[in-house]
């Protein structure tokens, strides 16, 4: 190393920045400068691969650490407090001991946080010496280095299943393609596998990548964290731009698969690169009662100021009367007295310090505590763990346990949110003609009836099961069978569900169209007839890679579930096997893969996936989005089998038996404001340039050209997309377009522009997109199923019970959108639905929403409806919402739909999505909570104030935003019913405990003052005051708050309503915590003056005095406590009981131990004294009873007299089981306001779709979505 | 092998325990009026025998409250009061009409006497009274400013030490116009662990060596070694009247105990009679506006007379029997169904 002087140093750091802030940077070859000096190399102002993500280094771990804490107010308030006690005019305590309290807080936070960043730093040392290949100049050839090597400007080689090191532009790959596969899993926890291409244009030589000959300058943006986003391009020395995106990069922490090695430019290095700028730590929010009780912590303060003067003031007072100087008023060393008023000032600070702990020091800390033991018990519930998928629920934010029990609003996304995301072609139109697919349905009805043959054996199973398990003692282990068993019909249907399911991927074609294509196939050469088109525009037109059996990962496991049961059934089995051999085999085949297969993708198998695979029955699918599986299963099932997609090319058997290979030219890709993607191909036969596009059909319909024919196929397949919609089926458009060659070639030239482009590429992109699809020939439209969730209408219902108003928000057509509202009871037959849709001007809104909102109005004061609740819903789409959202309009727009019991918003765009979520956030004032899948309802759930994430189908984005993350929604019940409840309940509790505790205990020092001249005096030991708050008192408030249980959870989830007393203001509020001052007033008051006047006149000294008022309040606050809690177990009692005993335990030992220590208090023997006097008892038992008395008595009398719906809940859960269940049915259909509808709640969770037009009458036209009874024209045209 | 390969298939599953699913067997008190009855009933009869019996112990207890202060004119020890009096003696005559049962225990009392003062009560030096000389020579400046006089350590220093009370009393009973002294007991008026282990004198002989070249306290009219010359073992630190002051009283308005009256005619007690207290009269209160007195007390199992405590466990006790009919009638009139 070269000695550099100072300021070169500092010009280079100078300089960094500078290169660092650049919105463009242009990066080198590091090679020609390997082994010059660090001044020497190009790309050295940038940073190197090493991260740091530890915030401390052990040197500095006290300062920093400390500067860290102290940005906490009250950290800073407890230190001021401590450092004012060493002031001798003003001190209350000897100021060492008065640090303690502080010093104990801080230590254990500073333990937390070193032990934190020290695991941080283990991480980032193994992360930073993990080894990597980098190709070296004077070796000539990759050597192998660690990751902290790597730099910007290097050449790094990864090989299979190798995790990237860095950033890396892709240059080559051993694929003859030049193509490499990632799994992003470790950035998203997508497990699907993506394609990466390398740059175009680099290599000479095919084979052989020579980084030594790379002499191009690679100019790419400034680091940003968008992990779907790039934009570089590289300049050869020749001035040839090449632009690469995305598709070109290789994310540090992403898996290479299916790849022999992948050679890569770094561009990002260490903390510059996409992953480590996501990476921002856990989110913190701030929960509502956090908010309320700063409110509260503040409110503290006040009392504490207004106590403090009084004390001053009280000073000044008593030393005015006193005429003279008696003989135990001390003067300073000089002999010299202050005056009253500057000793009342002083004595104004002495006070604070004295009274201090009015602020609960510890009260951050145990909420912290409890939020910790509450997420444990929300984690490891049984109920809110997918057996399917092998996952728990997931908290990612630690601190909003409690939010989840006060929600009031739920925005739900629908795709893979209440439906499955599985999709299932269910029925196409072709050329105008529609292809129902009646089999498919026939067959699940066939297979449902074999099945209830099955059940009445099962049954006997479980039957013989119970016996054995009612013969042992219920252990733990057993309580899993005993449980399944009990519902073990329950089981069946899960069976049942599961296993259609897997037959459900499979599509029986339609016999009809299985003539006309063999026909179509017949009649022409297979080349341009429509039919053809169709299914090989569904097999090409698409981003589906192709994987082999062999290198499948098989995650979904539904089978194996039904394989555990058939372990347990035997016999059962052979019901299974014998209707479809085929279904369990190959499953049993996949699985068997899964568990020898450790590393299924093998080097073999490398080239495998470039080729066309071999036997055509063993091909899987990888799909980003399940539509598009769906749609090439569709095709496979009609014989267009996709074989093979290349970036240049895709292979697809037609059911002749030959092979396509089709060049692909150009892909666009699917966006939001497109809502559709293309496939630009050459036709192997025709040469043609084609062009397929499928979209969403209003996106399409507009697109169309118009030749003669077209229009009556427009026509029909717009009537039956209506249908489709109608069913709840997700509905695509598919067409095709010819493309000239002149035509092409244009285009292409404004292609490549746009490609190279940095600035503004999207837009141009997207200009290039739309500039070739147009004039587009309708070939015809698909209907994919997309079934509900498993008790989703269960799930809604009770959350309506709650008092939650659960807004649907969902991309999908208004008609699917209304379909599935009503399917999961979001709206009831006999609700008066308000249709908004398709209004395009402001004025009709707004005449809309006046005439709707004037006729709500008079519905609810109509005499005759207020007992009925409201039962109107609102059906708004995206156009009508961005109208009525707007600032004049919002207002109306929130006041009618507060109104309404649920809201439906279709065909709304994410953005919009957030915006209807923080318009009610913010307006009405509520707790809102939007639970999505996708990454289209990222925003939203960053919106809400509780965002949750459903981890399914859709890869992982929406969970990585999410604070909690499920994966069903039928969890969301039990998650806010019980779990929201108790969270609540038990925070809010808690924390109204701990102010009370510390004011309750702090006012008898309050008291004291008036005897003592307002002097500042203490009369209980100041150890024994700080052992009280840190040990004696402090661990059955944090138990309180993680275990309380006030009502069962089975109570919760049958009765919803409970879920009310959460909502608005919560149990924690203005009244609850004031209430709770003035009892810690008046305990502290009774606590105090019963001594008091026990021992008025007598000979007592100040800390035998001080001893039973510190006893006798241990026991009112662990009283206190005691009347709180709602349940006792084993955990409350030893716990309380503790708490007593290490008082005393502690108490005697120091009394026994401490001879001189801690004056002036000398506590030598007092308590040993006392307890040999039965004054002592006598005076706590009367001081304890009095000060609980009114407390106890109040709540006696309100639970008898007027009982709170949680005390009536937990008087019926102390019932016979039979008996309760016939309470908890009619308290439900009593109070809860929706009838529980006997033939509904027995319907399968998951009504076909199909049959639904029948169930719920009356919304075939758009007319009837308004009510019958009710003559509102608010249709808008 | 089946039960291995399905708990690795479900890795994730929680644990299923009564206690991570929460629902450990619990003990779920209703509060409810029909629930208390019995608690409040038998509450309140305990408290009003607890009541009664305190009552009645109080009541039993005699107590002679004599006020020579001397504010009043009329007071014998009115000219006392005076400013430029020194070495003032007064007599305070009593009678008392039945047999004053003992043993008798004879306080003094301080009102309006802040002992409980913070300041107040730093000021002393405990190393000095555990009687390490060490500490002698170098008083701790909690001591201030009755740590240094001329110079030279004050020891026992301090604001309490120094402000020890310093009246003295002579209790006579008068026999046929005769003055007939009632014998004090002086011994084991203090606290046990004050005397034996927390005050220890210096372990000089004679004790005075101790106490070279150090002051007496500024108030005091005699060294710490001479407060009982006549007895080694109240001499000192460890001097009865002085560990008893030592000890604060906590509230502004306080007795000390000052002597027991148990020896000779006087063991069962004070008979009737009249009485005359000679005070020696030197603690100042007059600039306070306190006032000092003398208490001839018996005591009881509950300590002094004191009617509070039995007035209160009657009156709650009352309260909860009271409490326990309105419940009654609560219960009768809002049960739950379930309560049947």
């Amino acid at each position: 190393m070269t000695w550099r002087s100072p300021l070169a140093l500092l010009r280079d750091a100078v300089l960094s920045q500078k290169a660092r802030e650049k919105e463009l940077r242009s990066l080198v070859s590091n090679l020609p400068f390997e082994g010059l000096g660090k001044s020497k190399q190009p790309n050295r102002f940038f940073k190197p691969n090493a991260i740091k993500t530890n915030k401390y280094t052990p040197l500095f771990f006290i300062p920093m650490n400390l500067y860290e804490q102290f940005h906490r107010l009250a950290n800073v308030y407890f230190v001021g407090l401590a450092i004012l006690n060493f002031i001798p005019v003003v001190n209350a305590f000897q100021p060492e001991v008065a640090l303690i309290p502080i010093c104990v807080i801080m230590f254990l936070t500073a333990l937390k946080d070193g032990w934190e960043d020290f695991r941080r730093y283990q991480s980032d040392k193994k992360l930073n010496n993990m080894p990597c290949l980098i190709y070296s100049r004077t070796a000539k050839h990759y050597i192998e280095r660690r990751w902290k090597d790597v730099r910007v400007g290097d050449f790094v080689k990864v090989v299979c299943n190798e995790t990237v090191p860095a950033d890396l532009l892709l240059l080559h790959t051993s694929d003859p393609n030049n193509v490499c596969h990632i799994e992003t899993s470790n950035l998203d926890g997508e497990t699907n596998l993506k394609q990466r291409n390398a740059l175009p244009g680099l290599c000479t030589s095919n084979d052989v990548f020579e980084p030594e000959s790379f002499n191009c300058t690679v100019v790419c943006e400034k680091p940003n964290n968008n992990l779907n986003h790039f934009k570089c391009f590289v300049e050869k020395p020749d001035k040839e731009k090449t632009g690469a995106g995305i598709e070109s990069l290789l994310l540090r922490g992403c898996t290479v698969r299916n790849t022999e090695h992948a050679i890569g430019f770094v561009v990002y290095a260490g903390h510059e690169t996409k992953s480590m700028l996501n990476n921002n730590g856990p989110r913190y929010k701030r929960s509502k009662l956090e908010r309320r009780l700063n409110v509260d912590v503040f409110f503290c303060v006040l009392l504490l100021f207004i106590m403090c003067l009084i004390g001053s003031l009280g000073h000044y007072l008593w030393l005015k009367n006193l005429s003279d100087v008696p003989s135990f008023l001390v003067s300073d060393s000089k002999g010299h007295l202050d005056s009253p008023s500057l000793s009342s000032f002083y004595m104004f600070f002495t006070m604070i310090i004295l009274l201090q702990i009015l602020i609960p020091i510890s009260l951050y800390v145990s909420v912290e505590l409890v939020k910790i033991g509450q997420i444990f018990f929300i984690l490891t519930d049984v109920d809110l763990y997918d057996e399917e998928t092998d996952s728990q629920v997931q908290c990612r934010s630690l601190n909003i346990t409690e939010d989840l029990g006060q929600i009031e609003y739920i925005f739900s996304d629908k795709t893979g949110t209440l439906t499955e995301n599985k999709m299932v072609f269910r029925r196409c139109s072709i050329m105008g003609k529609d292809y129902p697919h009646k089999e498919n349905g026939k067959d699940l009805s066939h297979f449902i009836h074999t099945f209830k043959n099955a059940v009445t054996q099962f049954q006997k199973v479980i039957l013989y099961y119970r016996n054995i398990a009612l013969c042992r003692k219920p252990t733990p282990k057993h309580n899993v069978s005993t449980s399944m068993l009990d519902s073990g019909d329950g089981v069946l249907g899960v069976v049942v569900i599961a296993f259609l399911h897997h037959q459900e991927t499979q599509v029986i074609p339609d016999e009809k169209l299985l003539q006309q294509i063999s026909r179509s196939e017949r009649s022409s050469s297979g080349i341009s007839d429509p039919y053809m088109d169709f299914f090989l525009a569904l097999a090409i037109c698409n981003s589906v890679v192709v994987s082999m059996a062999t290198t499948q990962r098989q995650r979904v496991s539904l089978p194996k579930y039904f394989s555990v049961l058939v372990k347990r059934t035997g016999s059962f089995w052979k019901v299974f096997d014998s209707p479809k051999q085929n279904g369990s085999s190959t499953s049993a085949h996949k699985r068997s893969d899964d568990a020898n297969g450790v590393q299924p993708r093998a080097l073999d198998t490398v080239t495998l996936s470039a080729r066309p695979a071999a036997a055509s029955g063993d091909v899987c699918y990888e799909a980003e989005s399940p539509d598009e599986a769906a749609l090439v299963y569709a095709a496979k099932t009609y014989g267009f089998t996709l074989l093979a997609r290349t970036p240049n090319s895709v292979t697809v058997r037609v059911p002749s038996g030959e092979e396509l290979v089709f060049e692909v030219l150009d892909t666009l890709a699917f966006d939001s404001n497109r809502k559709r993607m293309s496939v630009l191909v050459r036709h192997p036969i025709t040469g043609e340039y084609v062009l397929y596009t499928k979209g969403a059909d209003y996106a399409i319909m507009e697109l169309l050209g118009t030749p003669g024919q077209q229009k009556k196929i427009a026509a029909d397949t717009q009537y039956h997309l209506d249908c489709y919609a109608k069913d709840g089926l997700r509905t695509l458009c598919i067409t095709k377009k010819i493309v000239s060659s002149r035509e092409y070639q244009s285009w292409l030239a404004d292609r490549k522009r746009a490609l190279a482009a940095i600035d503004g590429r999207e837009e141009l992109m997207m200009a290039s997109a739309v500039q070739l699809e147009t004039e587009l020939t309708l070939l015809g439209a698909t209907g994919i199923e997309d079934r509900l969730q498993e008790s989703v209408p269960d799930t809604i219902t009770a959350l309506r019970e709650a008092g939650i108003k659960v807004w649907v928000l969902t991309g999908d057509k208004p008609e699917t959108a209304l379909n599935i509202g009503y399917a999961c009871r979001l709206m009831e037959e006999g609700d008066l639905v308000i249709n908004m849709t398709s209004v395009v001007f402001q004025v009709t809104c707004v005449s809309i929403l006046d005439c709707t909102l004037e006729e709500v109005r008079r519905y609810h004061e109509d005499p005759r409806n207020v007992d009925t609740t409201q039962k109107i819903s609102l059906m708004i789409d995206g156009d009508t919402l961005a109208i009525a959202l707007s600032p004049d309009l919002q207002d109306r727009f929130l006041d009618l739909a507060k109104r309404c019991r649920s809201v439906l918003c279709c065909r709304v765009t994410p953005l919009q999505k957030s915006r209807v979520v923080k318009l009610v956030r913010d307006k009405l004032k509520v707790m809102t909570l939007a639970v999505g899948d996708g990454a289209n309802d990222v925003n939203m759930i960053q919106v809400a104030d509780v965002g949750i994430g459903i981890s399914g189908q859709e890869g992982m984005q929406a969970v990585m935003a999410s604070d909690f993350a499920i994966t069903r929604f039928k969890h969301l019940k039990k998650l806010l019913l019980v779990h929201g409840h108790w969270c609540h309940t038990r925070l809010a509790n808690m924390i109204i405990y701990f102010f009370y505790k510390n004011a309750a205990y702090v006012n008898l020092l309050f008291w004291y003052q008036f005897y003592c001249g307002f002097s500042g005096t203490a009369m209980i030991d100041y150890w024994l005051m700080i052992f009280f708050n840190l040990f004696f008192t402090s661990t059955p408030p944090i138990m309180f708050g993680i275990m309380d249980k006030d009502v069962s959870a089975e109570m919760l989830m049958g009765v919803p309503e409970l879920y009310r007393t959460g909502q608005g203001s919560g149990e924690y509020n203005f009244r609850t915590f004031w209430i709770s001052m003035l009892d810690a007033f008046y305990q502290s008051l009774v606590c105090f003056f019963v001594p008091y006047l026990a021992y008025q006149g007598s000979d007592v000294d100040i800390f035998t005095f001080g001893t039973p008022l510190n006893t006798s309040s241990l026991f009112i606050i662990l009283l206190h406590l005691g009347i709180e809690i709602k349940s006792w177990t084993v955990v409350h009692w030893i716990i309380m009981l503790g708490s007593v005993a290490l008082y005393f335990i502690v108490t005697l030992a120091y009394s026994a131990i401490c001879v001189t220590c801690n004056p002036p208090s000398n506590p030598y023997w007092i308590l040993q004294n006392q307890m040999a006097d039965p004054m002592f008892y006598l005076i706590c038992i009367i001081s304890t009873v009095v000060a609980l008395l009114p407390r106890y008595t109040f709540y006696v009398l309100k639970n008898s007299i007027a009982p709170s719906p949680l005390i009536q809940a937990k008087h019926l859960d102390r019932m016979e089981p039979s008996v309760r269940d016939m309470w908890m049915k009619e308290w439900r259909s009593l109070r809860g306001g929706t009838e529980v509808k006997e033939s509904r709640l027995s319907t399968p969770p998951s009504p076909t779709l199909e049959t639904s037009v029948d169930f719920y009458p009356g919304f075939g036209d758009a007319a009837s979505f308004v009510g019958e009874d009710m003559s509102l024209n608010v249709i808008g045209d | 092998m089946t039960t291995m390969k399905e708990e690795g298939n479900y890795a994730n599953r929680p644990s299923n325990t009564a206690f991570t699913q929460q629902r450990l067997p619990a003990w779920q008190p209703m509060l409810s009026a029909g629930v208390v009855i019995p608690g409040f009933l038998l509450i309140g009869l305990a408290f009003i025998g607890i009541g009664v019996g305190l009552l009645i112990t109080s009541r039993s207890i005699q107590v002679l409250e004599l006020d020579y202060t001397g504010t009043e004119t009329s007071s014998p020890c009115y000219q006392c009061t005076m400013s430029n009096q020194s070495n003032c003696v007064c007599k305070l005559s009593f009678s008392i009409g039945t047999l004053f049962k003992g043993p008798v225990f004879f306080y003094y009392g301080l009102t309006n006497y802040f002992q409980n003062q913070r300041k107040y009560g730093v000021s002393k030096d405990f190393n000095q009274l555990i009687g390490d000389v060490s500490y002698f020579k170098s008083p701790s400046s909690d001591c201030q400013p009755y740590q240094r006089v001329n110079g030279k350590p004050i020891v026992p220093c301090g604001a309490i030490a120094n402000s020890m009370f310093n009246d003295t009393f002579k209790l006579y009973q008068i026999i046929n116009g005769k003055e007939e002294l009632v014998p004090f007991d002086g011994k084991g008026i203090a606290w046990w662990t004050d005397y034996n282990i927390k005050y220890r004198n210096p372990d000089y002989t004679p004790l005075k060596n101790a106490f070279n070249d150090t002051e007496k306290p500024v108030f005091w009219t005699k060294p710490a070694y001479e407060l009982d010359t006549s007895d080694a073992s109240n001499n000192g630190f460890i001097n009865q009247d002085f560990l008893v002051w030592m000890r604060r009283a906590a509230l502004p308005n306080f007795r000390k105990l000052y002597r027991r009256i148990t020896e000779g005619n006087y063991k069962d007690g004070l008979p009737a009679g009249n009485y005359s207290l000679e005070i020696s009269y030197n603690y100042p209160v007059i600039s306070f506006e306190g006032t000092k007195k003398v208490t001839f007390s018996n005591v009881s199992w509950m300590g002094g007379q004191n009617e509070f405590l039995g007035i209160a466990y009657l009156v709650i006790g009352s309260m909860c029997v009271v409490m326990s009919v309105v419940m009654l009638i609560v219960y009768a009139k809002f049960r739950f169904p379930e309560e049947d």
